[in-house]
């Protein structure tokens, strides 16, 4: 789905988000009750600039709009790669954006992340998984790098991780391992306003997606080991 | 390699072990781990694949002394898959940094060596990542500190980049690489004129710890010694970075400056010289205490 199907399934009433250099910004929703949108479409791969755009974002709504929910909406297909980016220090305008949501949400902003398209690696890590909730539309694709790629990389025969990834959600990409691993909420379906008003309705919760991920089969230790470190479950 | 625990002989960090490293770090014998090997903890993903399995699944938590000090420590080894990111080794990570929000030690030290997530469990590895950022995040909001040591021989790459950014302070050596996309990776998806990641020269100047700390983006650099790290870590555990609208403001307007300033350059040498650092061609081959006082009017960043 495009941006722009997303975007008038979830605000029927009307948005003014624009879409620029494959960035989107503005907000959705009814007088008083508005959203803030930012994110990214195209299958933006996120540099520099573009992270330190939504970063702004984020900090303009946490200035501006006390309170007012943030709705992320990801179609990226990761970090741009590019030795300017590495110069100039792209993992750190990453974790200054991670930040930045990490206190638009202490600050009592809704953060809640919808991948419509691609989410993947650094962009995924920074502004996706920063959210209270994250969900995802069908079709989407959640990935760390493809299977032919990590084949190269790892030295396993891609025939190897292609039957390793039937049985096991850990390897291949897509949207059913990462709703099973816990990463992913809920698959939103159409009408998507109805799923967007009952995710705003939610209070806020803990990080919750090693206990989901058990739950579902698909992580079975990450919640336990983290307790057993930590003492005990987490508050 | 000897000597790790008496001061005056020099011992690399980036040599040692991670169970080295962090017995070199915190007071002599104060290291008490938490799910040790002896607990046979192992990545449940590695068997399909037909990959050894490490008992400790690479990362080594727990807690000890630094200056007579509560802390808690965890340290990545590299030596097992490059120190990546599975399911095992992210939960280890981010249950002591939740145990640290709870028991309240007087900060948290992550010694960091990691290629990043681990391909062999991908999709784990990359959600573990995330539970790891938050989780640092989450225990610096509470106010304790978390600190970056990076000096070990696979750099901090991947997510593991972004996580070194989230804690309060990086102290770096020369050796220990910072970034995202790291030169293998860089030279595979875009080609050798992009990056040629054989050329090591290169590979110091974009990614080691002299850039960084000329950047800002490490507050201490050090010599590839383990007491140089501990001091470190001393010197930084007073160091917090607010979690916060003012602290947030403070560093986009920093971010935004650097672009403004030297968005320009393709290479380090150009940041160097654009930066006003005197004879930019010479930073490389200057040792810790030469280099700090060629950058001194010219680095970017808090003090």
């Amino acid at each position: 789905m495009t941006a722009s199907e997303i975007l008038a399934s979830l605000f029927p009433a009307g948005h003014s988000v624009r879409e620029e250099g494959g960035l989107l910004a503005g907000t959705g929703g009814a007088p008083g009750a508005e959203v803030a949108v930012l994110g990214t479409a195209l299958g933006l791969e996120v540099g520099v600039e573009s992270a330190l755009a939504l970063a702004a974002g984020v900090l303009d709504v946490i200035r501006l709009h006390p309170g007012r929910p943030i709705l992320a909406l990801l179609d990226s297909r990761g970090q741009r790669m590019s030795r300017r980016d590495e110069v100039l220090g792209l993992n750190g305008y990453l974790a200054h954006l991670a930040e930045a949501v990490e206190v638009a949400r202490r600050a009592g902003h809704r953060v809640i992340a919808l991948v419509y398209g691609e989410a993947s690696s650094g962009s995924a890590l920074a502004l996706g998984f920063m959210a209270d909730e994250v969900h995802a539309v069908p079709g989407a694709r959640l990935s760390v790098m493809n299977l032919p790629a990590m084949a190269r990389v790892t030295k396993i025969p891609l025939e190897r991780l292609e039957e390793a990834s039937r049985a096991s959600p850990v390897l291949a990409p897509g949207l059913e391992p990462y709703v099973r691993l816990g990463g992913v909420e809920s698959v939103w379906r159409p009408p998507l306003a109805e799923a967007l008003a009952a995710a705003l309705a939610r209070p806020a919760g803990p990080d919750r997606r090693a206990a989901r991920g058990e739950e579902r089969g698909g992580r079975l230790l990450a919640r336990p080991v983290a307790d057993r470190v930590r003492g005990g479950p987490a508050r | 390699m000897t000597g790790v625990e008496s001061r005056p002989a020099r011992a690399s960090f980036r040599e040692a072990t991670a169970r080295r490293r962090l017995a070199a770090v915190l007071d002599p014998g104060s290291f008490r781990e938490i799910l040790p090997p002896s607990e046979r903890v192992t990545s449940p993903h590695l068997a399909a694949l037909d990959q050894p399995v490490a008992f400790d699944d690479g990362a080594i938590v727990g807690e000890g002394l630094l200056g007579g000090q509560k802390v808690f420590a965890a340290a990545q080894e590299g030596a097992f898959l490059g120190g990546a990111v599975g399911e095992v080794h992210g939960a280890k990570l981010a249950g002591l940094l939740s145990r640290a929000e709870r028991e309240r030690p007087a900060g948290v030290l992550l010694l960091l060596d990691s290629g990043g997530v681990r391909l062999q469990e991908a999709n784990a590895g990359l959600l573990a990542v995330s539970e790891v950022m938050r989780a640092v995040l989450s225990a610096r909001s509470s106010g304790v500190p978390v600190v970056a040591l990076i000096g070990g021989g696979w750099g901090c790459f991947g997510g593991m980049g972004i996580v070194a950014r989230c804690c309060d302070a990086v102290a770096m050596s020369e050796e220990g690489r910072l970034g995202i996309t790291g030169p293998e990776v860089l030279e595979t998806t875009k080609g050798v004129e992009e990056l040629d990641a054989s050329d090591r020269a290169l590979v110091w100047r974009t990614y080691g710890g002299k850039h960084r700390y000329l950047l800002g983006e490490a507050d201490r650099l050090v010599e590839d010694d383990v007491a140089a790290f501990r001091a470190a870590a001393l010197d930084l555990l007073g160091r917090r970075r607010e979690v916060g609208l003012g602290a947030l403001d403070a560093a986009h307007r920093r971010l935004a400056a650097r672009l403004f300033e030297l968005g320009a350059c393709a290479d380090a040498t150009e940041v160097w010289a654009r930066a006003g650092v005197p004879e930019p061609a010479r930073l490389p081959v200057l040792e810790v205490g030469e280099f700090l006082r060629a950058v001194a009017s010219a680095r970017r960043g808090e003090p």
